[in-house]
């Protein structure tokens, strides 16, 4: 198949697909034509909406997907009239425990924000921000958890290294003189 | 039950701690705990008068700012060569610790509004094409027998400081059925952390299915049943 049929075919794949789509989907669904032919052909249609106004193609989650640019937001919102709800700030505070954490359990996630956090959890889970992860080999069986892949299609991630790590934000704090602090990298984990 | 409101946006006693030290300008790696821990009782004792809901949190800082500010004001045995912690070190780390993962929540909310910006292909609305069998209440209570059946090894007795009430499941289920038209019954059992709770979610889908707003069909026999959503 010639690299120009290729690429309308991913095309109409990313358009009609309401998740983002990895290149090992893309391969099962174009099954025959080698992962190389496929890539080359998506990086085309990437340069291809890089000079369109109006949508773009983003990674995240692992995979491609099409979206809207921001700049017509509010056409949308119009069409649509929808008023998207924000998560509150504990929600906010626990996801970054959370993930950069992973995996945790919930004793130890309000250790360090000082409250009961069961609630906070509870809605997380729900939404499939957070998930179950398995208990901790401790005394008690407690549950770890860590991040969904709906969590890095929420906050428009392409994997968990996206986000800026601790350390940078440590810098911003004003040092003690002379203090060594041990700095926390977040954690390669396993989804 | 309490009227849960928030006060300035603090939702605990390390939000709180951390908002008297930046109001007063003060150096985190100097509190004056004599001072801060005063304005602090002041704001429980405000929350309280307003009947505000004052978790134990909050008398659990006190109680430690009180023994800080304590340790400050003994005087230092004589004879010791090291240096003695500083009784307000370990509470410093946990502030400082706190502000750290504040400041990736605010990187996380700017990544969600930009988000909100970007839109992309709703998920389709699936049609239930394939024949289906109307399930019989003995259906449903097959299948929860069998999720409490499964369940079972899994849930370790734990002390349960979050209850869920039933119109809490209630909402929550169908607040579920509105992202997703259809539900499978066991993922509405997947994250249930005990015994009650599998039960108030049951509850709450036999309220919900009586009160006619949700329906479930069972595609084969004595299979998988699906939750929808009755049309308002």
């Amino acid at each position: 198949m010639e690299r120009e049929k290729i690429k309308l075919i991913i095309e109409v794949l990313l358009f009609t697909s309401h998740e983002p789509l990895g290149e090992k989907r893309l391969a099962e669904v174009l099954e025959g034509i080698d992962k190389e032919s496929i890539r080359e052909a998506l990086e085309e249609l990437r340069k291809e909406y890089q000079e369109k106004k109006n949508l773009e193609i983003r990674e995240v989650a692992g995979g491609y997907q099409i979206f809207t640019c921001p700049d017509y937001a509010s056409w949308i919102e119009k069409l649509h009239k929808t008023k998207p709800t924000r998560l509150s700030h504990a929600a906010l505070e626990t996801l970054a425990i959370i993930a950069y954490n992973q995996p945790i359990i919930r004793a130890e996630i309000e250790s360090i924000r000082g409250v009961d956090t069961s609630g906070v959890l509870h809605t997380l889970l729900e939404k499939n921000l957070v998930k179950i992860l398995e208990r901790k080999k401790v005394i008690g069986r407690p549950l770890l958890y860590g991040i969904t892949d709906d969590f890095l299609k929420y906050f428009g991630l392409k994997d968990i290294d996206e986000l800026p790590s601790l350390k940078e934000v440590r810098e911003l704090i004003p040092e003690k003189e002379g203090v060594d602090e041990e700095v926390k990298e977040p954690e390669d984990e396993d989804r | 039950m309490a009227y849960h409101v928030k006060l300035e946006a603090y939702e605990g006693p390390l939000d709180l701690l951390l908002y008297l030290i930046k109001k007063d300008e003060v150096d985190i790696w100097d509190i004056p705990i004599a001072q801060i821990a005063g304005e602090y009782l002041g704001y429980i004792n405000m929350m309280k008068l307003l009947d505000l809901d004052v978790i134990g949190e909050f008398l659990v800082m006190a109680s430690t700012l009180m023994k800080i500010k304590s340790r400050l004001l003994l005087p230092q045995e004589e004879g010791i060569e090291e240096e003695i912690e500083d009784p307000r070190s370990e509470l410093v780390e946990q502030l400082l610790e706190y502000e750290m993962y504040k400041e990736r929540a605010k990187t996380l909310a700017e990544r969600e509004e930009a988000q909100f910006k970007l839109f992309t292909r709703p998920p389709a609305e699936i049609p239930p094409s394939q024949p289906t069998f109307e399930a019989s209440l003995f259906d449903l209570l097959t299948a929860f027998h069998n999720v409490l059946k499964e369940k079972a090894p899994e849930i370790v007795r734990e002390i349960e400081p979050f209850k869920i009430t039933l119109e809490e499941k209630v909402d929550q289920i169908l607040e579920r059925l509105k992202k997703k038209d259809k539900i499978s019954f066991s993922l509405l059992f997947k994250e249930c952390l005990s015994k009650g709770e599998l039960i108030v979610t049951f509850l709450a889908l036999l309220e919900l299915i009586k009160q006619k707003r949700v329906r479930f069909r069972q595609p084969k026999l004595f299979g998988e049943i699906a939750i929808y959503r009755c049309p308002a």
